[in-house]
């Protein structure tokens, strides 16, 4: 059995920027099979549909998962007020991750805002050779800056009122990065227009991207065909295929970011 | 100790609860959290001739107490159901139900065709989808159009024809009697009801179809009277479908009229809920006195 459905204890909860919450839990089964760049499908409960949360941190050992998201809307502002000892009903973990090279590699990621989450395992992963590029509109929306120097990783933080680090896009600042140093791999998530330059980056240099998608979700798991994305395939045609299943994470080229 | 089993127009299920057609795939995504095979049936996703893409993103929109969607009957076709799915299915000890679609009579003929010649043990005749253009609902509408695409797919059918109903008409049991005369062995309702969400600050629609499928708890008492409705209207059996979360849900729904459930919407909520619905409907009778659950259908009595 491939699925899991797991009853997990909030332990810590912290709102690290406004309307942004981190959730730490105890989730042994799930926390033991995730890997980078999947999910989970929280029941929220006065509401039909669980809501989909990027897996921002997982250690099988100790059975502890992180998840960092955003008050979106009213599932999201539920998810929020849940307090530590609560449990939560978590169905997971899904998707398709972010392909990983071997450690040794370098990697650059590339956040915007909420969008910077799932990232955060792929620079434990990539540690010193990790470079996490992260975009958020002002100095008080930053996150997760210490928790990927605490792995080692680089970062560079971005703002568009330039109230924090580096005044401009990721994009910007991506294209900095990839002139004077050299990568392997590619990983971005946030918007799609970001998504798309970032694509177009490191396609001009060569180099493998990989892309998280975000989709309005039902079942999660494959079933409901609810959350398709366009994609391209080898032979030119187009086909929808689903988030949550084939996805999140697919190859650049392979979907369509416009 | 009630028996479970119930026979829909001569084919036995070991219980009452199918999952119902677009909420469950062909079954392998919900076989990774239990055996498929503890359950009634499976309605398979719609399937049309050829491979559809379905609509574009986004296909689903939150609603009080239910869900929109409108993803258009994307499906692999069925060359690849045939050929795949099914006997993947087969391999189940699970009652089968081929759900098909078409856009033209030509194709309804022609999808009932080729699957009624392979391995199912049902068909079940969707005339009610509200996410296609052309054809799907336009073809449940009027008891003329019923008539008309029942009795040419009857000529062709080779297994029990299922015919599913859309809620979206005046008269559901005039609509019913229609599928009976022209040959339909069941009927099964309610499809989804037609809604529309929008997103107040882009002023769009949240769903790039602009109107999808309403689904869940919220339409759950309109399904319980249209399924009363139709089995005044009819002598053939009823699967009755639309909002049904619970073993309440699904006997109060078999009072109505219903010989059997599908489970659709409240998969996404909790995929266990048909195995939760089956068990807690099990103990309902026993604690009711049943020797069999289809001593339930259609024991309402109205005021």
């Amino acid at each position: 059995m491939r699925y899991l459905q797991e009853q997990c204890e909030l332990i810590y909860k912290e709102e690290i920027a406004k309307g942004v919450f981190s959730f730490t839990l105890k989730a042994p089964q799930i926390a033991g099979k995730a890997s980078c760049g999947q999910f989970v499908n929280i029941l929220c409960d006065p509401f039909e549909l669980r809501r989909p949360i990027s897996i921002g941190g997982f250690d099988a050992a100790s059975g502890i998962l992180r998840l960092v998201f955003e008050i979106r809307g009213k599932g999201t502002d539920w998810l929020a007020a849940r307090n530590e000892g609560d449990m939560l009903d978590m169905i997971g973990p899904l998707g398709h991750g972010f392909p990983l090279l071997d450690e040794s590699k370098k990697a650059v990621m590339i956040g915007g805002g909420i969008g910077t989450p799932p990232l955060l395992p792929l620079c434990r992963h990539y540690g010193a050779n990790a470079t996490l590029i992260s975009g958020f509109r002002n100095a008080s929306a930053v996150i997760l800056e210490e928790d990927a120097k605490a792995f080692g990783a680089k970062t560079v933080v971005c703002t568009d009122d330039g109230s924090y680090g580096f005044a401009g896009f990721t994009t910007q600042a991506l294209e900095a990065e990839l002139a004077n140093g050299t990568f392997d791999v590619v990983y971005t998530c946030g918007p799609k227009v970001m998504m798309r330059k970032v694509a177009e980056l490191a396609a001009k240099y060569g180099i493998l991207c990989y892309v998280s998608m975000e989709e309005r979700m039902a079942c999660g798991v494959g079933a409901c065909l609810g959350c398709a994305c366009k994609t391209k395939e080898a032979d030119g045609s187009t086909a929808m295929k689903r988030v949550c299943l084939n996805g999140p994470v697919f190859e650049a080229s392979e979907v369509d970011l416009t | 100790m009630t028996d479970m089993r119930v026979k829909i127009a001569g084919v036995e299920m070991k219980n009452p609860i199918i999952t119902a057609s677009g909420a469950f795939g062909y079954g392998m995504e919900y076989n990774e959290f239990y055996d498929i095979s503890l359950l009634g049936g499976i309605s398979c996703k719609g399937t049309t001739v050829l491979e559809r893409q379905g609509n574009p993103g986004p296909r689903i929109a939150e609603t009080p107490s239910g869900m929109l969607n409108s993803v258009g009957l994307q499906n692999p076709g069925s060359e690849a159901f045939i050929n795949t799915y099914l006997p993947w299915l087969r391999q189940r000890d699970i009652t089968v139900i081929s759900n098909v679609a078409g856009h033209s009579m030509d194709e309804y003929v022609e999808i009932v065709r080729r699957v009624s010649d392979a391995n199912v043990d049902m068909v079940e005749l969707n005339i009610s989808c509200p996410n296609v253009k052309e054809g799907g609902m336009s073809f449940g509408t009027s008891c003329e159009s019923v008539e008309a695409v029942v009795s040419e797919v009857r000529k062709v059918c080779k297994r029990p024809l299922i015919v599913k109903l859309t809620p979206n008409v005046t008269d559901i049991g005039e609509i019913a009697k229609a599928a009976e005369a022209a040959g339909a062995d069941a009927v099964s309702l309610i499809n989804t009801l037609t809604g529309m969400r929008i997103d107040i600050r882009t002023r769009r629609p949240i769903l790039k179809n602009n109107i999808g499928g309403l689904s869940g708890p919220a339409v759950f008492p309109v399904a319980v009277r249209m399924v009363r409705q139709v089995y005044k209207s009819v002598n053939i059996p009823i699967i009755g479908m639309g909002g049904v979360a619970t073993w309440e849900d699904a006997a109060e729904m078999m009072m109505a009229g219903a010989a059997a459930i599908q489970v659709g919407a409240a998969l996404f909520r909790d995929p266990y809920a048909p195995l939760k619905i089956i068990d807690g409907l099990k103990a309902f009778c026993e604690e009711q006195g049943l020797a069999s659950v289809t001593e339930l259908t259609g024991t309402v009595e109205e005021w």
